[in-house]
């Protein structure tokens, strides 16, 4: 049943998810900006894939990047950001349905997160 | 430069509007538009697209809690299901030609554009079901009579779809809204706003899943998936707004046809090898 408890745990945790959203969308447009005035005119070419060799996934060269204000690295950082919302959902729901003894839903909400953290943290 | 960034920005915003207000979500429109009108290789236009289908999920979570429609324990329950599903789509996108790709996003367009059609059915009879019981998949929401109590049937065959759900937001960089609530409401019986409203909970979960796989293998570029984030954000939440003030059933069947042409295009392209 949508209990009481329930009901409050979704709102905590949806105005947590819209703040995170907030926070990401502010840096991902300041990164934006540095973007388009450090690029200097030049077009990047989207119309053949490179797969970017990426240190995006790892965070610590993006963090690098942002003390640098290197504006990929901040918009870098404004997606990770933004990914790291609903795994934050995901995580407070194990929390949650631990508080309520809900052994069922603990397993269920921790596989969903084993799931997320490997994809994000796959070697 | 500045004309490029802007120009993808402004039809992220229609995207975003046009996804809100039919309801299909921003990334089904966004992805054709980046491939057929700014010729944006198609990997790059779902990693793009992924990100922008996080944050409308996210940021649209709090009006939906508040209403009081969407279920956390079914939401979170099908969720194994998507996340499974959209690890499995982001690999397959490394496998599959971009053609390939092509065809199928047009597929999963015309589907959305008809299914936007169907009639919403009314609500099922409550039933016993066994296993949605041990699983607690139920709930009750509020109606003009009071708060009605429903329970979820057929919950393998729900999972199931689920399953294919998250391959597809995997694999084309899209919510597909559309197939988790075929899911919910087709399947399982549930009432069609804890479908809708539960299913745009699971959205930004699902793609959270895939985003790892993309980040890892450069589908995300900066530079194209900042102007296509803001603005179909900034595009969904002025939709949301519309919703809630004007009934759109003329505009509805419109876009439903302008998201048909596209899922043409896009198999046409696919098919041609121009994508």
């Amino acid at each position: 049943m949508a209990s009481e408890a329930d009901l409050k745990m979704e709102l905590a945790i949806s105005r947590m998810l819209r703040a995170g959203v907030s926070l990401a969308a502010v840096v991902i447009f300041v990164g934006g900006i540095l973007y388009l005035l450090q690029a200097h005119g030049v077009e990047p070419d989207y119309h053949h894939f490179h797969g970017i060799p990426s240190p995006a996934r790892r965070i610590a060269p993006v963090l690098d990047g942002v003390r640098h204000f290197d504006s990929r690295s901040i918009i870098r950082l404004g997606i990770l950001l933004l990914i790291a919302t609903p795994i934050m959902r995901v995580a407070f729901c194990v929390f949650s349905f631990a508080a309520q003894k809900d052994r069922i839903y603990v397993v269920v909400s921790a596989t969903v997160l084993t799931v997320l953290l490997y994809s994000f943290f796959r070697p | 430069m500045i004309e490029f960034t802007g120009a993808v920005f402004l039809s992220s915003v229609i995207a975003g509007l046009l996804g809100a207000l039919t309801g299909l979500g921003g990334g089904v429109v966004i992805v054709p538009a980046l491939a057929l009108l700014f010729h944006v290789d198609i990997r790059y236009a779902i990693g793009a697209s992924l990100v922008s289908v996080i944050a409308t999920s996210s940021g649209a979570a709090v009006s939906y809690v508040r209403e009081g429609f969407s279920n956390v324990r079914i939401g979170m329950f099908l969720e194994v299901a998507t996340t499974i599903g959209a690890l499995v789509g982001a690999y397959l996108t490394t496998r599959v030609s971009t053609h390939a790709i092509g065809i199928i996003f047009g597929i999963v367009l015309l589907y959305s554009a008809l299914s936007s059609f169907r009639p919403k059915h009314g609500q099922a009879p409550h039933r016993q079901d066994a296993l949605a019981e041990k699983l607690k998949l139920s709930g009750d929401y509020p109606t003009a009579s009071g708060r009605e109590t429903y329970t979820a049937r057929n919950v393998p065959a729900g999972f199931g779809i689920m399953f294919v759900a998250g391959t597809l937001s995997g694999l084309l960089g899209i919510g597909s809204g559309a197939v988790k609530v075929l899911a919910m409401d087709q399947a399982m019986k549930l009432p069609f706003k804890v479908s809708t409203t539960t299913s745009n909970f699971m959205i930004g979960v699902t793609a959270a899943a895939s985003a790892g796989v993309y980040l890892g293998r450069g589908y995300i570029a900066p530079g194209l998936a900042a102007p296509v984030m803001l603005g179909v954000l900034a595009g969904s939440l002025a939709g949301a707004r519309m919703l809630v003030r004007v009934q759109v059933p003329v505009l509805r069947v419109v876009f439903a046809v302008v998201i048909a042409a596209l899922g043409a295009e896009m198999i046409y392209s696919g098919a041609t090898g121009r994508l």
